[in-house]
């Protein structure tokens, strides 16, 4: 029948399957467009404005906000940003991988257990959560009274209001988002290459290194970024523990928008933020593409 | 051919079970040098848990595999997985899809931390003999089912292993690229000089390529035997059921054959010892000849012929027997449907076996 279909039968298909595509993928574009694409739009226009003087643009064209952002106080914040988003994600690795590694050597049933208990935090409030850190992390809370209590510190220590509790802070909020695609990476991995890689001589640490490890790095780096991006522009973390002292680039985002009125400066940050990310993006597909031989995506 | 070559590979009692199912059932076998040997049974019979004990990745609940050395004795569950001089071509051939065709290859060399110039002479040699000298650069995802085979096939060998297992190794092929590739299975392993294990559930690869064929069926060893013994003188029901397709006689043992309900003394031989007055007496489709009234041993009625090319069938409905009866002849069929035809065959051509289950 295909061979012998008209060509106006074949274009009606065609026009068909356009429809049933348009149906399907509709919604969700109209939705990105609308309050995606259009804001980004509104945000890179702003970036070339003026500021006005109660917040808001002036129509005055101006490349003056870009160069404001290359002064050493918004670089090295920017730069304090990576650090700890960086140190963050390092860390959800360390934890992460092996957690997730773990988790696919359960039995079936208990797998799914496990992978809920990982979700559990989500169900309660993120500022809840957060807040639950500074109970346990100030000097009379329970961390420094157990250290306390053992003798293992003579005095309280300084947990909260520095870079260490940010980073808790953030790993604790972000984790599970390692462990879920390093989790679906590694058990996509088929258990046969492992055995393939004992029987021709590796034993079992080697095989791990040699095949399961760079099989699963593209989830690993999926992972990785879905820890960092977040982690870079959050500023609920960074004012709750960080005690304002330790300014994230997602921090002095919110204060140009809200206390500073400079939406143009705004907007110039965030979007260094996105393309920072967007590099870090396409780093990560070309791993992937490297490690998959352009077979899969 | 195979019967006083030395033992290579001696496996004694061995047993394992997964909860409640027994996988491998007290199994005892002997596999000698430089055979082709086949592990041969419906899935689920357990030859795939024996192949992957010799392998290392189960480990049997009881029993003892021993290989012979050039220094003594080796045990070879004492050794972990890789450190067996046991390769494996898997079914799915687990090429590793991030390595090109040669690092594949070149793997197990180099994790015997062999010079860089031998592995890649080696390496450049096993892609001559399994004719994949044009991919070493490619990747697994971008080759042909048969190709990846051969990569698979390329990488266990070139280890020079005293023991090859096969997985169902052709399973994944289509039917014409089969038939080349067992042939070219059987060449390799003259040429190659290694001792062959083959796991399959398909009879006629085992039999074409394999000297010695065990037929396993529900975790036990049911015959091991040359193919050809194995088809003219099964062992057990099973086996003749399994291993190409026969006419079965239920009765009660006599002398020179097999008493039927209804239709009288049917001649066959005995095979191995029994004591069981309960018989089946089996006979080969090809075995069956159409003969005048007077010799006929059973009389009945053409119900179906099939041409085959070669062959034909032909479907015969006797009073008082289940199911049709099938007669193979060379060439056409010159019988009419409905027609009445007399059976017979010789008494060496019908073996008398226990029936299932009791021995």
């Amino acid at each position: 029948m295909t061979s012998t279909q008209t060509a106006p039968g074949r274009g009606a298909a065609r026009r068909r399957a356009l429809g049933a595509r348009a149906v399907f993928a509709g919604p969700g574009l109209l939705y990105l467009t609308a309050f995606m694409t259009i804001p980004l739009l509104i945000v890179l226009s702003y970036a070339f404005l003026t500021r006005g003087r109660f917040g808001g643009v002036k129509l005055e064209l101006t490349l003056s906000n870009f160069s404001k952002a290359l002064d050493s106080t918004y670089l090295s914040i920017l730069g304090n940003s990576v650090l700890i988003a960086g140190i963050t994600t390092v860390l959800a690795l360390a934890l992460g991988y092996p957690t997730a590694y773990a988790i696919t050597r359960l039995p079936s049933r208990w797998r799914t257990v496990a992978l809920v208990l990982v979700v559990l935090p989500f169900w309660s409030n993120f500022l809840i959560r957060t807040y639950a850190w500074i109970v346990l992390l100030n000097s009379e809370g329970p961390v420094n009274s157990v250290l306390v209590n053992l003798g293992i510190v003579g005095a309280p220590l300084d947990l909260l209001y520095n870079r260490g509790a940010v980073v808790v802070g953030l790993l604790y909020a972000y984790l599970p988002l390692m462990i879920l695609p390093v989790y679906a990476a590694i058990e996509r991995v088929d258990p046969q290459l492992q055995e393939a890689a004992r029987n021709l001589g590796a034993g079992k640490i080697r095989a791990f290194l040699d095949v399961t490890l760079p099989l699963t790095l593209p989830g690993a780096m999926i992972g990785a970024i879905f820890v960092f991006v977040p982690s870079m522009g959050n500023f609920v973390v960074p004012e709750l523990l960080g005690g304002g002292k330790t300014v994230m680039v997602g921090n002095l985002i919110r204060d140009q928008f809200l206390e500073a009125r400079n939406w143009p400066f705004g907007a110039v940050l965030a979007l260094s933020v996105m393309i920072f990310l967007v590099v870090l993006f396409a780093i990560q597909a070309a791993i992937g593409r490297r490690i998959n031989g352009g077979a899969r995506a | 051919m195979t019967e006083n070559r030395p033992v290579l590979v001696s496996m004694r009692g061995l047993t394992k079970r997964f909860g409640e199912t027994l996988a491998v059932d007290d199994v005892s076998l002997d596999i000698r040098q430089n055979e082709f040997f086949a592990l041969l049974g419906p899935s689920g019979c357990g030859k795939t848990t024996l192949l992957r004990s010799l392998a290392g990745f189960e480990y049997p609940d009881g029993g003892t595999i021993t290989m012979t050395g050039d220094q003594g004795d080796i045990d070879l569950l004492a050794l972990a997985p890789e450190r067996r001089p046991v390769n494996l071509m898997f079914q799915s051939y687990a090429l590793f899809p991030h390595m090109s065709v040669e690092r594949n290859i070149a793997y197990g060399l180099q994790r015997e931390g062999l010079p860089k110039d031998e592995i890649r002479q080696r390496v450049a040699e096993v892609l001559e003999t399994v004719g994949l000298s044009g991919k070493s650069k490619a990747r697994p995802a971008s080759l042909s089912g048969g190709q990846r085979q051969r990569v698979a096939l390329a990488r266990a060998i070139v280890k020079r292993p005293r023991l090859l297992l096969l997985d169902e190794p052709l399973s994944a092929l289509d039917r014409k690229v089969r038939a080349e590739m067992q042939l070219e299975l059987k060449r390799l392993q003259h040429e190659v000089g290694i001792t062959f294990v083959v796991v399959t559930h398909d009879q006629e690869e085992a039999m074409s390529m394999a000297d010695r064929i065990a037929v396993m069926s529900a975790g036990r060893v049911e015959q091991v035997d040359s193919p050809v013994d194995l088809y003219q003188r099964p062992a057990t029901v099973f086996v003749a059921d399994f291993i190409g397709s026969s006419n079965s006689f239920v009765g009660v043992r006599a002398a020179g054959g097999v008493d039927v309900p209804g239709l009288g003394l049917l001649p066959g031989h005995p095979v191995g010892e029994t004591s069981s007055p309960q018989a089946v007496l089996v006979v080969r489709p090809e075995d069956l000849r159409l003969v005048d009234d007077a010799s006929g041993l059973i009389t009945g009625t053409v119900i179906e012929t099939q041409f085959y090319g070669g062959r034909s069938t032909i479907a015969v409905e006797v009073a008082g027997h289940p199911g049709p009866l099938t007669l193979s002849c060379q060439g056409t069929a010159d019988v009419m449907r409905g027609t009445t035809v007399h059976l017979a065959w010789a008494a060496d051509r019908g073996v008398v076996l226990a029936p299932q289950g009791g021995r």
